[in-house]
C-alpha cells in the first residue's frame, strides 16, 4: 500500500492533480464570493437613476444679481454672480461633509461644524476646508434655469469655465 | 448543576494561582466587559423587536418605544449606558493587561484578539450611534465618514460602500443596522471565546509579583469554584445593579430628529473619535487618519513580538524605575499636549510660514517630523542617561500616546465649543 504512494508513482501525480484542482477550485469559490461582496456593498444608486435629476429652477430674471437661492430638493445653492453669470454651489462642506448655509450679512458660506468659510462662488475663504464647493451642471434653455443635481462636480478653486450664462 | 459546573470549567482552570484573585489586580474588568455584552445582546434583543431600520419611521420607533412600551425607557437606557461603559472597561481592561506584562510568551496572541475585540466594541458603538436617527447620531457619523474621504485611493470608496451611497441614506441606516445586529455581535462572540480559551491555556490571568522578585515556579493554587466563581457573581452583580441604578437615574438622550439640512454648531463624532477629530483639526488629513493612527495601531500589534530583554510578566509597570518614568510621562506628556494645542490655535501657522511646499509637508510632515525627533531623542535620553531596558522605554512610549490621546479627547468633548473654537 505504501509502496503504491511513493513519489514518480502514478498514484502520486493523480493525488497532486487533484489536490491542485480542489486548491483552484476553493480559490475560484473565494473570489467569487469576494466579488459578491463587494457587489453587494457598492454603493446603491437610488431606483430612479435612470430618471434624470433635473430640477428646474426657474426663468434666469428671477435671480437678482449677487443673490443666493437654496433649492433644499436638490440641496444645493443657486448663485447668480454680479456678472450675470449662474452657478450651482453643493451644500456639503468640503471638510467634513456638514450643510453650509449661506449668511446674507457676512455675504458668504459659514460651516458650523468647523468654521470654514466660502466665498459666493464657494472658493475657500477661511480654513480647514482643503477645496471649493463642489458644484453641479448648470442649463439654461429658453431663458429657464435647469440643474443636474444627478453628479455633484468637484474642483479645487473656482473657474471660470463653471459659470453659465443666458 | 453539574452542567453549569462543566460550563464554567471549560472557560476555567480547575485550580488557579490565589495571588491572582485580588481584586486589585484585575479589577474584574474582563468579566465586567463581559457581562456587559451579555447585557448588550438581551437589551439588544429586545429593541430589535421594536426598532425600523428605515429613515421615517426608525426615529418614531423609538419615540414610540419611549412612550408606550412598558420599560422601554430602561431596557433603551440600559443599552446605551452600558455600550458606552463597555468602550471604557475594554480600554480599562487593556491598560490593566499591559500594565501588568500579561503579553509576554503564551500570552501573545491573546493580546492580538483583544486588540481585535476592542475594534468591535468601537465598530459596535459606531454603527449604533446612528440608529437611533436623532440629530446628534446624523451628524456625527457625517463628520466621522467624512474623515475617511482624507484617505488616499480607497477612502472615498470605501466611505461610499459603508453608507450605500454618496450620503447618509436609507442604505446607510440598513447597512449599520445588519453590522450592527448580525455581523459584529457574531465576531465579538466568537472571538470572546477565543480569548478565553487562551487565558485558560495560559493558566488564569498573570500571576503579580514585586519589582525584584521573581516568577514563582509553585505558587499556592485554590479551587476556581468557588474562590473565582463566587468573586466573579459578585463583580457581576454589583455591576449589572450599577448599571440599572445608572439608568433609571439617566435616559438615554434622544435629540430632534435627523436634519440633513441643518448641522448643528459644533458638530462632534461619538466621544471614542473625538480625539481623532482633534488630531483633523491640528494635522493635514492624510496624517490626521492615516499616518499616525496607522502609526499607532502598527505600534500596538507588535507590542507582544518585540525582543526584550528580560520577561516582566505580573510587575506592575515593569520595574520601579518604569513606574517613575511613567509617571513622569504622564504628567509631562499631558501638560506638553495642552500647551501644543493652545500654541497651533494661536502661535503655530506652518502653512503661512513655509508658502512655497504643499500643505501636506508644512502641515502634515513638518510638525509629525518634529513631534518624531522629539520622542526620538526621548527614547534616546532614556537609553543613554537612564539605563532604561526595552521594556522600560516601550512603556515609556505608550504612556505617552495614551496621555496625549486622553488630553485631546478631553479638549475636544469638554473645550471645544461653536464653530470648534476652544472655550472654557
Amino acid at each position: 500500500m505504501r509502496r503504491k504512494c511513493q513519489p514518480g508513482d502514478g498514484t502520486e501525480t493523480r493525488r497532486s492533480f487533484l489536490s491542485k484542482a480542489w486548491l483552484t477550485v476553493g480559490l475560484i469559490a473565494v473570489v467569487e464570493a469576494i466579488w459578491m461582496l463587494v457587489d453587494f456593498l457598492r454603493p446603491r444608486r437610488t431606483r430612479d437613476a435612470n430618471n434624470t435629476t433635473l430640477i428646474v429652477a426657474g426663468p434666469v430674471d428671477r435671480f437678482e444679481t449677487g443673490s443666493v437661492t437654496a433649492f433644499p430638493a436638490g440641496k444645493f445653492y443657486l448663485v447668480r454672480l454680479e456678472d450675470g453669470g449662474f452657478l450651482a454651489l453643493s451644500r456639503e462642506c468640503t471638510h467634513l461633509g456638514c450643510t453650509v448655509p449661506w449668511v446674507p450679512e457676512e455675504n458668504r458660506f459659514v460651516c458650523p461644524c468647523h468654521s470654514s468659510t466660502f466665498d459666493i462662488r464657494g472658493d475657500v475663504s477661511g480654513p480647514p476646508a482643503p477645496r471649493a464647493l463642489d458644484h453641479y451642471r448648470v442649463r439654461i434653455e429658453n431663458r429657464v434655469v435647469k440643474v443636474d443635481a444627478s453628479e455633484a462636480l468637484r474642483r479645487s478653486v473656482f473657474q471660470a469655465g463653471q459659470v453659465t450664462y443666458a | 448543576m453539574s452542567v453549569a459546573k462543566n460550563l464554567v470549567l471549560h472557560f476555567r482552570p480547575v485550580r488557579l494561582p490565589a495571588k491572582t484573585l485580588a481584586y486589585t489586580h484585575t479589577f474584574g474588568l474582563g468579566g465586567s466587559a463581559f457581562v456587559l455584552v451579555l447585557l448588550l445582546v438581551m437589551t439588544g434583543v429586545l429593541l430589535m423587536f421594536v426598532y425600523e431600520p428605515v429613515p421615517g419611521y426608525a426615529y418614531e420607533s423609538i419615540v414610540a418605544l419611549q412612550q408606550d412600551v412598558l420599560f422601554g425607557k430602561f431596557v433603551r437606557s440600559v443599552h446605551h449606558w452600558s455600550a458606552n461603559f463597555l468602550v471604557v472597561v475594554v480600554l480599562l481592561h487593556l491598560l490593566r493587561t499591559y500594565f501588568t506584562g500579561a503579553y509576554f510568551e503564551s500570552r501573545q496572541f491573546n493580546w492580538i484578539i483583544g486588540l481585535a475585540l476592542f475594534v468591535c466594541v468601537l465598530a459596535s458603538n459606531f454603527t449604533g450611534y446612528l440608529l437611533p436617527w436623532d440629530q446628534l447620531s446624523f451628524w456625527a457619523i457625517t463628520i466621522s465618514t467624512g474623515m475617511l474621504e482624507y484617505v488616499p485611493v480607497v477612502g472615498i470608496w470605501f466611505k461610499q460602500a459603508l453608507l450605500g451611497g454618496p450620503e447618509i441614506s436609507s442604505g446607510t441606516l440598513i447597512n449599520f443596522y445588519t453590522l450592527h445586529t448580525t455581523l459584529i455581535p457574531v465576531t465579538i462572540v466568537v472571538l470572546m471565546a477565543f480569548h478565553f480559551w487562551r487565558v485558560r491555556k495560559a493558566g488564569g490571568v498573570v500571576v503579580p509579583r514585586a519589582p525584584g522578585e521573581g516568577p514563582q515556579s509553585r505558587p499556592e493554587r485554590v479551587r476556581a469554584i468557588p474562590s473565582l466563581l463566587y468573586r466573579e457573581i459578585a463583580v457581576a452583580l454589583v455591576l449589572i445593579a450599577g448599571v440599572f441604578v445608572f439608568s433609571a437615574l439617566f435616559t438615554a438622550p434622544l435629540g430632534e430628529i435627523a436634519n440633513p439640512g441643518m448641522s448643528p454648531n459644533p458638530a462632534k463624532p461619538p466621544w471614542y473619535f473625538v480625539g481623532l477629530q482633534e488630531l483633523l483639526l491640528h494635522f493635514h488629513p492624510t496624517f490626521a487618519v492615516l499616518v499616525i493612527p496607522t502609526g499607532v495601531c502598527l505600534a500596538l500589534l507588535v507590542i507582544p513580538y518585540l525582543q526584550y530583554e528580560e520577561n516582566t510578566s505580573g510587575v506592575l509597570l515593569a520595574s520601579g524605575n518604569g513606574r517613575r518614568f511613567a509617571a513622569v510621562a504622564a504628567a509631562a506628556t499631558a501638560i506638553f499636549t495642552a500647551a501644543l494645542v493652545l500654541m497651533d490655535e494661536y502661535l503655530l501657522d506652518f502653512s503661512r510660514w513655509l508658502p512655497s511646499v504643499p500643505a501636506i509637508v508644512s502641515n502634515g510632515l513638518v510638525p509629525t517630523a518634529m513631534l518624531a525627533v522629539l520622542l526620538w531623542s526621548m527614547d534616546l535620553w532614556l537609553r543613554k542617561r537612564c539605563d532604561a531596558s526595552r521594556v522600560e522605554r516601550v512603556q515609556t512610549f505608550f504612556v505617552v500616546a495614551l496621555f496625549a490621546f486622553t488630553t485631546l479627547t478631553v479638549i475636544g468633548v469638554w473645550f471645544r465649543g461653536p464653530g470648534m473654537i476652544l472655550t472654557w
